[in-house]
């Protein structure tokens, strides 16, 4: 059961009257990483939740892999601010492989190999709540790995994070990415998007004015507002 | 002066009829806020994950029924175990076990709504995590009671207070019997009653110790888990 493609069809947004997606037509492959860019408020991490199967549109459609049902096969998500559960760090992932439908017996090697990955293993009986900002983000990272995705959505993973922090933090997600697993990210941080995306989706006011490789968007962007959002504008206007 | 200072020998100098009292107030008491919380946990947690029509009025009954006057709860449970009322085959009417039925109904709103309201608290910053971990019903209400545990020791303290405190219910359904169903409250109303105030201050002096320490400990608990848990 795969999960990829994932295609938005004239996906629509609204709470109450205020429209916070627009007609998105978008189509996720496996591939190399595809950025959501776009400026603050402009409905990225909307559009995440949509690709997680968190909220249902007001009108249009989302499938993975031609399913419409939400729940989460082989895909998985970071939040921007990851809750985590009032359990050791430990526990947080043997929660999450049990959810996952890991087998009881294998959980603990699992688990152990999941903190070694993101570096967390002597921090394993630590209280999960307890940690620091960039530890709480690879814990989150290493949940989501525990579902073995095959899509991982990233909400901006590294955006209160200390430089070092987003260092380890991208080179795991380059590693995620370098295995085969389809990234879907969303960023504002220009420089991080150069360093990691393959493709770009640029979102503005709900709408998406572009979807391009990185290249092309970052030599030649199509709309004046992807170009203001280049130079690092304040872009208001429509 | 003088009462003050027998209560105090009567205290300490361990009366076995005292603590005969003492003790049967402690397991009346706790063995109501195991069954209320054995009901009222996985009633409130319910209430708070589901939705059905009619679901903001029983909330509101709810919270009301923390406040049942604990003489009418013990009124109702005199009428189903009187002889003639429905439950009364079971003979259980002046006994230990009537108490605790009395209690845990008094009790029982008391920790489902409280268990409610820390659920649904939870379950907001929850929600989109176990959704996107595809976790089910069932796991999902065990997720939220068990990471609101800390909440829940309080919620099971304001139980545990509310039943040590009361004396109509038991009072109806025991019947205050010497050596039998008399316990610290009931005690202390008949020893007030007849005159004998070393007695019903000593009895109240150990009644506030025993609430006193539980809300210690309780509190140690509390400061030591969110130290731990976080
Ligand atoms: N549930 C909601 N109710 C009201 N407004 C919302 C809701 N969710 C998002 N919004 C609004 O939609 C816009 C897009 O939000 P968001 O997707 O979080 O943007 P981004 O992640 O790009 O900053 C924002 O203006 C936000 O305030
Ligand atoms: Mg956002």
């Amino acid at each position: 059961m795969s999960d990829l493609p994932l295609s938005f069809s004239k996906v629509s947004y609204a709470v109450g009257a205020t429209p916070i997606l627009r007609d998105v037509d978008l189509v996720v492959r496996a591939g190399a990483p595809t950025f959501i860019i776009g400026p603050n408020g402009s409905g990225k991490s909307t559009l995440l939740r949509f690709a997680m199967g968190l909220i249902a549109p007001t009108s249009g459609m989302i499938d993975w892999n031609g399913s419409r049902d939400p729940a989460p096969r082989r895909r998985a998500i970071v939040f921007q601010h990851p809750v985590l559960l009032r359990r050791s760090v430990a526990a947080n992932l043997t929660y999450a492989l049990d959810q996952a439908g890991v087998e009881k017996s294998k959980q603990d090697g699992r688990c152990a190999q999941l903190l070694e990955l993101v570096g967390l293993l002597d921090l394993a009986d630590r209280p999960a709540r307890r940690l620091s900002g960039g530890e709480r983000q690879k814990l989150a990272f290493a949940r989501a790995l525990a579902r073995t995705p095959e899509l991982l959505i990233l909400d901006e993973p590294t955006a209160s994070l200390d430089p070092s922090a987003t260092l380890a933090l991208e080179q795991l997600i380059t590693t995620a990415a370098r295995e085969g697993i389809k990234i879907l990210m969303a960023s504002h941080d220009l420089g991080q998007v150069r360093r990691l995306a393959g493709d770009i989706v640029f979102l503005h006011r709900g709408r998406i004015l572009e979807v391009a490789s990185a290249k092309d968007f970052f030599e030649q962007p199509r709309s004046a507002q992807a170009s203001a959002f280049l130079r690092g504008d304040l872009i208001t206007e429509d | 002066m003088m009462e003050g200072s027998g209560a105090l020998q009567l205290v300490l100098s361990g009366d076995p009829a005292l603590y005969a009292v003492v003790r049967l107030s402690l397991v009346v008491s706790l063995s109501a806020v195991a069954v209320a919380a054995l009901i009222g946990m996985p009633l409130g947690g319910l209430i708070a994950l589901t939705r059905f029509p009619g679901r903001a009025g029983v909330i509101v009954l709810l919270n009301a029924f923390m406040g049942l006057p604990p003489v009418v709860v013990g009124l109702a449970v005199f009428l189903l175990l009187s002889r003639s009322g429905p439950l009364g085959a079971w003979g259980l009417l002046f006994t230990p076990t009537a108490m605790v039925m009395a209690q845990a109904v008094l009790i029982t709103p008391i920790i489902a709504a409280l268990t409610r309201q820390s659920v649904e608290d939870l379950w907001s910053e929850y929600r989109d995590e176990l959704n996107a971990m595809g976790v089910g019903p069932f796991q999902r209400l065990l997720t939220l009671l068990y990471d609101a545990r800390i909440a829940l020791v309080t919620v099971l303290l304001a139980g545990f207070g509310r039943a040590a405190a009361e004396v109509g219910a038991v009072m109806i359904v025991g019947g205050n019997i010497n050596g039998f169903t008399r316990v610290m409250t009931t005690a202390i109303a008949l020893e007030t009653s007849k005159g004998d105030l070393p007695l019903a201050m000593g009895l109240g002096l150990i009644l506030i110790i025993i609430v006193f320490a539980m809300n210690a400990s309780a509190w140690g608990l509390r400061l030591y888990a969110e130290r731990r848990i976080g």
